[in-house]
């Protein structure tokens, strides 16, 4: 088993990757720290865990997907 | 009470209309309040050329379902839908689409404007820009 990282938008850009496999981590900090190449967390990025938003204290398990995002920027207008 | 991604132009006025015709019965709604928002050609000052709407797919439906899933419980609604597009979108393209059917307008009204503002702050889609110069993220919606 093993823990799915995604990153999406600017972030992925800027880490250079959209998917990482980690073979453990503990939380979702520590998963961020494993798989950004060593890129700090922007204050505001969001976290997922299995497609529920999460904390970055938040606890992983084995088997999760975890993602990382910026804000996001739905709906009609550009700004 | 779906909640539709599409990655291909649609049009707004005929999903509405087809789903109506479709899942709605005639007679029992009263109040039918529907909001389409479209891709302008400028933004900050700068011309956009065009824009790619980024998702994430099964989290961005997941929550689009859930927004849904709040206002039937919230309101008394007759029934919702929202579609919103992802990939490459031009000026003028629809971006997305709410409506809300209601027996009475109070609902209705209220209900779409939940569905819009819960969309634009927690369902996963990130904006980037084409400008004649390059491209650039969105960082920010626009106040409601």
């Amino acid at each position: 088993m093993s823990i799915t990282v995604k990153f999406f938008a600017r972030l992925r850009e800027q880490i250079g990757q959209g998917d990482v496999t980690l073979s453990s981590a503990d939380t979702v900090q520590s998963a961020w720290e494993q798989a950004s190449n060593g890129m700090a967390m922007p204050d505001n990025t969001l976290c997922a865990v299995n497609m529920e938003y999460v904390d970055k204290n938040a606890t992983v398990v084995d088997g999760d997907e975890v993602a990382f995002f910026p804000p996001v920027t739905g709906g009609s207008y550009a700004r | 009470m779906p909640a539709d991604i599409r990655t291909a132009p649609f049009d707004p006025w005929q999903e509405t209309q087809q789903y109506q015709q479709a899942h709605l019965e005639a007679g029992k709604y009263g109040a039918t309040a529907s909001f389409v928002g479209t891709m302008r050609d400028f933004n900050q000052g700068d011309d956009v050329t065009s824009m790619t709407l980024e998702h994430y797919p099964g989290m961005t439906e997941s929550y689009l379902g859930k927004i849904c899933d709040e206002a039937m419980q919230r309101w008394e609604l007759i029934d919702c839908l929202i579609i919103h597009r992802v990939g490459e979108i031009h000026p003028n393209d629809p971006i997305v689409l709410t409506v809300v059917w209601s027996a009475h307008r109070k609902e209705a009204f209220e209900a779409c404007r939940y569905l819009m503002e819960e969309l634009k702050s927690r369902a996963p889609f990130w904006k980037k820009e084409g400008l004649e110069n390059g491209h650039r993220w969105v960082d920010k919606n626009t106040p409601g």
